[in-house]
């Protein structure tokens, strides 16, 4: 176990190249996630006034 | 079937059948995600001359394949908005654009991250290298260019000639960077070509590739899914998607 | 525009661009001055030896052509936007295409062509070889209309943003990188001693491939610039 992390000597190269991929793919679904919420709300919000104005 | 297509020109028809997808798709990433990290980073064996730190290939290349198949899925895209004023099209090519950047960052960083124990530096001019730093140029014009133009009909038109004019270059750049590494190369020879690769490494490789092709289906319509909405927020729909939401 | 003949609004368009910069001189010599300065430039930058000035002279004559083709862009279709014009071209029963290319072959005229009777000149501050030299003034005249015309199409693009000329450099850059190498590197072979059909060869291609698609774009590119 200890040499699968170790990685022959590369373990930081390659944790990493895979810790950055991770860190990328993971911005890549959280970021349309929360642009679809704050669009929501945001669309909420603006009916809200419209509303309100009537 | 063409009603099908009918139906997915819909915006709003769009929206509701993007987002039944997206769980079973995510589902099917992570399960080729899963295995071929398992397969790349367990069951592969060692490189002869690499040693493991090879295994960043999984990452590096699936990534670099990526970029250029979201760059043509952008541009053929954005071709079909600009000729058949489908919305959805020049939807789906401005979704695109954020995730193939990101895929292209990647892909030079993780073969900046390979070539460190292989040649010695952080940067080496090797011509793929080379050729995915001005692809990441490329993606990044066309993000500055939309996001100048106000009106967004009027941002996905110009973003799409933008990449139709890149999409014909690429061949041509990546030529002419491949030709000008070949004149100024020195001894050590690109690993990132492995002359023939064992079929334990390819395994992994492709599972990796599927995985990312997934991937990037998920995200562009999550994020087309977005888009719509911004565009959409007047209609009826959306309104009462929204009002139903608090 | 009052011409029936489409070959003849070509002419009238490029007749009129040119007498338009040329009451204008001053700021004809504008772009020669900057490409000058640019490359004399790197030599304070990196020092003054005569081989490595030698070794990296064309491709620093090279990089300072497409800043200098870059910085005068801005020029090919502002004035027309600003006044009206354009948009009368848009409105022309000539194929826009074909008016495009007459602005461009004008720009090339005014911002290329001096380029390369420049070339001598900086051949000589870095200390060029007559092969070199005249491999230079060739391969500019190559390139520098593609510049032109590839660059017509990143105008074009930009012409109604407010910060447009900010993000032309960044959509032109990549594009002119094939012309750089190939024309760089012919400089670099000929001082070599070298043949270089080769590099001709793709650099004609390249500008065969410019001139014929590049309007087209263009004219696209203006269409939803100006909607």
């Amino acid at each position: 176990m200890g040499e699968f992390f170790h990685m022959g000597g590369y373990a930081f190269y390659v944790w990493t190249s895979y810790g950055l991929t991770l860190i990328v793919l993971l911005a890549n679904l959280l970021a349309p996630l929360r642009q679809r919420r704050k669009i929501l709300a945001d669309l909420a919000r603006r009916d809200r006034r419209e509303r309100n104005m009537k | 079937m063409w009603r099908f297509f009918h139906k997915m020109g819909s915006p709003k028809h769009f929206y509701r059948i993007a987002g039944a997808w997206i769980p079973w798709l995510t589902m099917i990433c992570a399960g080729f995600m899963l295995v071929g990290l398992y397969q790349g980073l367990w069951v592969a064996p060692a490189d002869y001359q690499q040693g493991e730190s090879y295994r960043i290939m999984f990452v590096h290349v699936p990534a670099a394949w990526m970029s250029l198949f979201i760059y043509v899925v952008m541009a053929g895209a954005g071709a079909i908005g600009l000729i058949w004023h489908m919305k959805l099209a020049e939807v789906i090519a401005i979704s695109s654009a954020h995730i193939g950047a990101s895929f292209t960052f990647l892909a030079l960083v993780t073969g900046s991250i390979w070539g460190k124990p292989m040649w010695g530096t952080w940067w080496v001019w090797d011509a793929r290298l080379t050729s995915e730093l001005i692809l990441l140029f490329l993606y990044l014009g066309v993000i500055a260019l939309h996001n100048a133009v106000e009106d967004k009909r009027t941002a996905a038109r110009a973003t799409s000639i933008l990449a139709i004019v890149g999409v014909v270059n690429i061949p041509i750049i990546h030529y002419s960077v491949e030709w000008w590494n070949t004149l100024h190369q020195g001894p050590t020879v690109t690993k990132f070509d492995a002359p023939s690769i064992d079929v334990r490494m390819l395994i992994p490789l492709l599972l990796m590739a599927v995985a990312f092709k997934l991937f990037y289906a998920v995200v562009v319509l999550m994020r087309a899914r977005c888009e719509i909405l911004q565009r959409e927020r007047n209609t009826q729909w959306v309104r009462q998607l929204a009002g139903g939401s608090y | 525009m009052n011409t029936r003949s489409t070959s003849r609004a070509f002419t009238l368009l490029l007749r009129r661009d040119l007498t338009l910069a040329f009451r204008q001189r001053a700021e004809m010599i504008n772009p020669l001055l900057f490409f000058v300065l640019v490359t004399a430039l790197f030599p304070l930058g990196i020092g003054a030896e005569p081989a490595l000035l030698r070794s990296i002279g064309p491709g620093i004559i090279w990089v300072a052509a497409l800043l200098a083709a870059m910085l005068s862009l801005d020029s090919v279709f502002r004035s027309d936007f600003e006044d009206g014009s354009l948009e009368h071209f848009l409105l022309s029963a000539h194929p826009l295409s074909v008016l495009v290319l007459a602005k461009t072959l004008a720009h090339w005229l005014i911002t290329g062509l001096p380029l390369l009777v420049v070339a001598p000149l900086l051949g000589l501050l870095l200390d060029l070889s007559a092969d070199a030299v005249w491999t230079l003034i060739v391969t500019l005249a190559l390139g520098t209309p593609v510049l032109s015309m590839v660059g017509a199409i990143g105008v074009a693009l930009t012409v109604g943003l407010r910060r447009g000329g900010m993000i032309l450099s960044l959509l032109v850059l990549p594009l002119y990188v094939p012309v750089l190498i190939f024309a760089a590197n012919a400089v670099d072979t000929a001082s070599a001693g070298l043949p270089i059909t080769a590099h001709l060869s793709l650099l004609t291609a390249l500008l065969a491939l410019a001139c014929s698609l590049s309007p087209v774009a263009t004219a696209a590119a203006l269409k939803i610039s100006l909607s």
